[in-house]
């Protein structure tokens, strides 16, 4: 496979990269404007990026600004936080969007969306136009949620590692660091946040290397919600038959403050709680770029959108994709989602663009697998159908729903459906 | 195989490069199949083609009727699955043979 890929790529770099900067964009200079513009690119961004590209038969040029040079996959991240997937498994090269599709990768971040001049401004001083923007920036943690955190996070004390990268490295460390008999604890901000069942799964994990590595040693809960906010039912079950002991699941601790020296967590209305390690989720909002250009127009925290080609209700061609979106009814903040998000937009901006109607009917599905512990996995599954007369979104009843146990079989499928996606995503 | 892709891109690149609002109808039915199709990616890899080695089976080149009549199966529970079953369930006749037709016009 690795030397087809190989082969493939010199093909892609022989036949289209004499046209145009393909293959070379880190070092060949930017053009001063594309027709679309993509920011970020994660499970959204990337495949928006894509698909404007295949869907459009490769006419439409596309930027990508992303500063990393690979994808770090937050779905899997926590096997690794777990110790049974490591950080190469889940890390993918931006390269093939550039030599498979021509998307031009601006290594950068955008400090600036001027939308009267449609341009974006990068870092690095790059001013560049578009025809449409498509803005997929992920979230952002609002760090004034919990007083002490901030500063706790910037020194490593206590991690979120809730976006991909050196923080997941970091806090598998901290387990391995920690003694037998310690404490591990996350603490679960308000619904809506990235990635519902991302904690449940998260704490799965760690009890599970527990009970491997370190079995005198306790997971804790501690949600802000009342109770667990995805695959309930199913979780629970689980850790009472296999992590009872180890594993406490604590509703209504809602986080209010921090003390790094201490390993502390206050709440709202329950008592301290110490742990050995911290792993503190505050509330999240839309990404920065979002927040600071003026598109997250609902309560200052999500961003609204036109559901049928997800422009902005706030700046005409600026398209927002993925977590940062205002969720319709049911609809989860997950990289399955966002990648769904990129295509539908895709199809809208390439219609647009090139005097087609826009597809009247989107679909989108979502498919999110959680391991409970190194092999068996359970999921929950949804259709979401574009319904113009309420103009938005809506799961279609009777379908959709979830496992009915954990099994192995959803193992075997739930890594082949990352494989799927990021291939889907990035090759 | 991926390589088709280019190959079309350059005869289109001669044909209408600059002639983006010469859309046809038809082009506009294309798109929006694509489109469709693309919801099945996630899982079964661009254009149906899955990674090497995949227990998600790949869709391109499936005869469409066996396609269509896999998924009916799904929905309708004659066909055991582990989320198929909920996913068809939130399709209709219509878009069953529209991704249907679409993958059995593909290569392998």
């Amino acid at each position: 496979m690795k030397r087809r890929s190989f082969v493939q790529a010199s093909l892609a770099l022989g036949t289209v990269g004499s046209l145009s900067m393909v293959g070379c964009a880190t070092t060949a200079p930017l053009p001063s404007k594309a027709k679309v513009v993509v920011i970020g690119g994660g499970y959204g961004g990337a495949t928006a990026a894509k698909y404007v590209r295949m869907l459009s038969n490769y006419q439409i040029d596309v930027v990508l600004v992303e500063p990393n040079d690979s994808f770090i996959s937050c779905p899997i991240s926590n096997l690794v936080i777990g110790g049974s997937k490591t950080m190469g498994d889940i890390t993918t090269p931006y390269d093939n969007l550039k030599s498979k599709h021509g998307v031009i990768h601006a290594r950068d971040r955008v400090t600036e969306i001027d939308r009267g001049k449609k341009t974006v401004t990068l870092a690095g001083g790059v001013t560049l136009g578009y025809d449409k923007l498509i803005v997929s920036p992920g979230v952002d943690m609002m760090w004034g949620s919990i007083e002490g955190l901030k500063d706790a996070s910037a020194s490593g004390q206590i991690l979120q590692a809730w976006k991909a990268g050196p923080e997941t490295a970091a806090l598998r460390r901290q387990l391995e660091a920690m003694p037998d008999g310690g404490v591990y604890a996350i603490a679960v901000p308000l619904a809506p946040y990235r990635c519902p069942p991302g904690p449940y799964e998260r704490a799965s994990q760690v009890a599970s290397y527990f009970k491997k590595a370190k079995p005198k040693s306790k997971v804790l809960i501690l949600d802000a919600n009342p109770d667990v906010t995805s695959k309930g039912p199913l979780f629970k079950k689980f850790w009472a038959e296999n992590y009872a002991g180890m594993l406490e699941f604590r509703g209504n601790h809602k986080a209010i403050a921090v003390d790094a020296k201490t390993k502390t967590v206050k709440f709202e209305t329950s008592d301290d709680v110490k742990a050995d390690v911290l792993n503190v989720l505050p509330n999240m909002s839309a990404g920065l770029i979002a927040m600071q250009s003026g598109l997250a127009n609902a309560n200052g925290r999500w961003c609204n959108v036109n559901y049928q080609t997800f422009e902005s209700t706030a700046a005409k061609d600026v398209h927002v994709i993925g977590d940062s979106v205002l969720a319709a009814p049911l609809m989860p903040k997950s990289g399955h989602m966002a990648n769904s998000h990129g295509k539908v937009v895709a199809a809208a901006v390439v219609a647009q663009l090139s005097g087609m109607e826009v597809n009247p009917q989107p679909l989108l599905t979502n498919t999110c697998y959680s391991f409970v512990n190194d092999k068996l996995v359970v999921h929950v599954a949804s259709v979401h159908q574009y319904v113009a007369e309420e103009k938005t979104f809506k799961t279609v009843a009777g379908s959709g729903g979830v496992s009915s146990a954990p099994n192995e079989l959803e193992g075997i499928y739930a890594m082949n459906w990352a494989q799927n996606i990021w291939a889907d995503t990035l090759l | 195989m991926r390589s088709t892709p280019f190959l079309a891109a350059l005869l289109l690149l001669g044909s209408y490069a600059g002639s983006a609002t010469a859309a046809t109808p038809q082009d506009t039915v294309k798109l929006h199949q694509r489109a469709l199709a693309a919801t099945c990616a996630n899982c079964h890899g661009t254009e149906g083609r899955t990674t090497e080695g995949s227990a998600i089976p790949s869709l391109a080149g499936m005869p469409r009727e066996y396609m269509v009549a896999q998924m009916k199966a799904f929905r309708e529970g004659t066909r055991p699955a582990t989320v198929m079953h909920q996913l068809t369930k939130g399709l209709t006749d219509q878009q069953i043979e529209t991704v249907s037709t679409y993958f059995s016009t593909l290569k392998r």
